[in-house]
């Protein structure tokens, strides 16, 4: 990844009358960085990509998109730079794919036409350019929307839900594609809820509930949020647990949970595994399993969304 | 000002109005609605009818005919931007580098084209079988000089101003119905001017045709930049003014 950012923000504030959408928002995101950006309905995951997209103007705050400082007199320069995916495909249903295409070629202007159908075949349509677009699919014209943005080959290229609404194969045919962007060094900035998707996609993730709740990598997020924990399953229950996970290096804690099924609180899972092991084993135990508990990203994101909700009752 | 994205967002436009079939329709059986009746008036009137009421016919019968750029342009244009709302458009054309003077250019030429257009087209059928199939005192009246520049002239002007009223009502409206009725209605002043002419309450005179012109081509000129003024892309997608701190 590159020194210089793909897109900076601080302290950026929306409000829509007495109601704040997004509160004193700041993050960066690197280029070449596949950025995810969850939270619930009404977080105000959209709102932020309508002001990054120079759509609607921050009430306080400042950002940098693609190098350029985020300003009613950079609005051009920006959207000349970035690519919008809004939730919604928003195509011209009465138009072809290749005329939906050669439009937004025309607003880019871009005059090397062999730039839409590389588009098309990025997105896997080239066998369907000449089709009407009010004849395709939900999931085609997703893909058609995604060879729009990819157009004007943009520095930063924002996906409001790509997947909203897409049945499984779609989504999945959705995010072969990301991941081909990740690989042509693309910088993505992918606003989901779908948790399993951004853990899957996004080198990082930032969770929003109004406010910034968080940022990291997913691995990183679930070591400060949750204790590391060893989990073992045995034949039977062992006589004196105690006496075999509190002399082990590396273990702080251990609870039974259930007929031979222990958690173990650890420094380090794969440091002291191995410890674990041995002890289990010289005190005779038949040993089912032993693994470290993971954390899913919607068990982090779980964890934040419900103080939030806990806050505000 | 880019050219090339005013000729992308025309064509595109030209293309999505051709295979639109009720616009289509409508632009096709209302001008006929206002040809039909002023043809048959005048078809039927003798020749040994006196002059002054040959031109009042003549008069109320192009009178009629200006209602075709009066009323064909704001039912296209008042759809264009809330139009292209309604329909989930707006937000990905808004997130390209076009400048609002460039797209509400480019939606009114759009607009102004097949408009004028048809205007003239109905215009020369109209006048056309007059010619030869009315009497000659009415054909005369038609083919009056001042009567044709009036047409030829105030035709697309007529039209330019319906187009800025349809968008303005399309950049402000929060339904296209509501868009499409309140262009309409305030789209038919303009005719006003015309009828000064046609029914000769002033003096019809090139002089006068093209004073009355160069004042409509200004509000015109200045309806471009007042309705540049309204459009605000953030009331477009959210529903609320922008208020920058």
């Amino acid at each position: 990844m590159q020194a210089t950012p793909a897109l900076t923000v601080e302290h950026l504030t929306k409000r829509f009358g007495g109601r704040v959408a997004v509160d004193d928002v700041s993050f960066t995101v690197a280029a070449g960085e596949v950025f995810g950006f969850l939270g619930p309905n009404g977080a105000g995951k959209t709102t932020t990509v309508r002001m990054l997209g120079t759509l609607i103007s921050p009430t306080s705050g400042s950002a940098i998109v693609a190098g350029l400082p985020l300003s009613p007199a950079n609005g051009v320069a920006i959207r000349q730079q970035i690519a919008v995916m809004p939730e919604a495909p928003g195509l011209y249903l009465r138009l072809t794919v290749t005329e939906n295409l050669e439009f937004f070629a025309g607003l880019y202007r871009i005059r090397d036409r062999a730039r839409i159908p590389a588009a098309l075949e990025a997105v896997g349509l080239q066998g369907r350019a000449t089709d009407l677009c009010g004849n395709l699919s939900k999931g085609l014209r997703q893909r058609v929307a995604l060879a729009r943005a990819l157009l004007n080959d943009p520095a930063v290229l924002f996906l409001d839900e790509p997947t909203s609404g897409l049945d499984p194969v779609a989504s999945r045919e959705v995010h072969g594609l990301i991941d081909g962007l990740r690989e042509r060094g693309v910088t993505v900035f992918l606003t989901t809820h779908r948790l399993e998707e951004a853990e899957r996609l996004c080198d990082r993730v930032a969770i929003l509930n109004t406010t910034l709740r968080t940022i990291g990598r997913t691995d990183d997020l679930r070591d400060r949020l949750f204790r590391k924990r060893l989990l073992v399953e045995t034949r039977a229950p062992l006589t004196d647990p105690g006496s075999v996970f509190d002399g082990s290096p590396g273990v702080t804690g251990w609870e039974a949970n259930g007929s031979g099924v222990y958690e173990i609180v650890v420094t380090d899972a794969k440091l002291a595994a191995p410890d674990v092991a041995r002890a289990l084993v010289a005190a005779g135990a038949d040993v089912l399993s032993l693994a470290e508990q993971r954390h899913s990203l919607e068990d982090v994101y779980l964890e934040l969304i419900s103080e939030d909700v806990e806050a505000t009752r | 000002m880019s050219g090339e994205r005013i000729r992308a967002v025309v064509q595109k436009e030209l293309r999505d109005f051709r295979r639109n079939r009720f616009l289509v329709g409508t632009m096709a059986v209302l001008p006929l609605v206002f040809l039909v009746s002023p043809m048959i008036t005048l078809l039927q009137i003798p020749a040994s009818t006196p002059v002054s009421v040959i031109h009042h016919a003549v008069g109320g019968s192009s009178l009629l005919l200006f209602v075709v750029p009066a009323v064909i342009p704001p039912i296209m244009a008042a759809y264009s931007v809330i139009g292209e709302r309604d329909q989930g458009t707006l937000e990905p054309f808004l997130t390209t580098p076009i400048e609002r003077e460039e797209l509400l250019l480019a939606k009114a030429i759009a607009v102004f084209l097949p408009s004028v257009t048809v205007a003239y087209g109905i215009y020369f059928a109209f006048a056309l079988t007059i010619r030869f199939a009315a009497a000659h005192a009415v054909s005369a009246a038609v083919w009056h000089t001042p009567q044709i520049v009036a047409q030829l002239v105030f035709t697309p002007l007529i039209a330019t101003w319906a187009v800025w009223v349809g968008i303005a009502m399309s950049v402000r409206a929060r339904d296209v119905r509501v868009a499409q009725q309140l262009a309409t209605l305030a789209s038919l002043p303009a005719i006003g001017i015309t009828a000064l002419i046609t029914f000769r309450v002033v003096t019809p005179s090139v002089r006068l045709a093209v004073a009355l012109a160069v004042v409509l081509l200004v509000i015109d000129i200045r309806a471009w930049r007042f309705v540049s003024k309204l459009f605000d892309r953030e009331r477009l997608i959210t529903g609320s003014r922008a208020k920058p701190s």
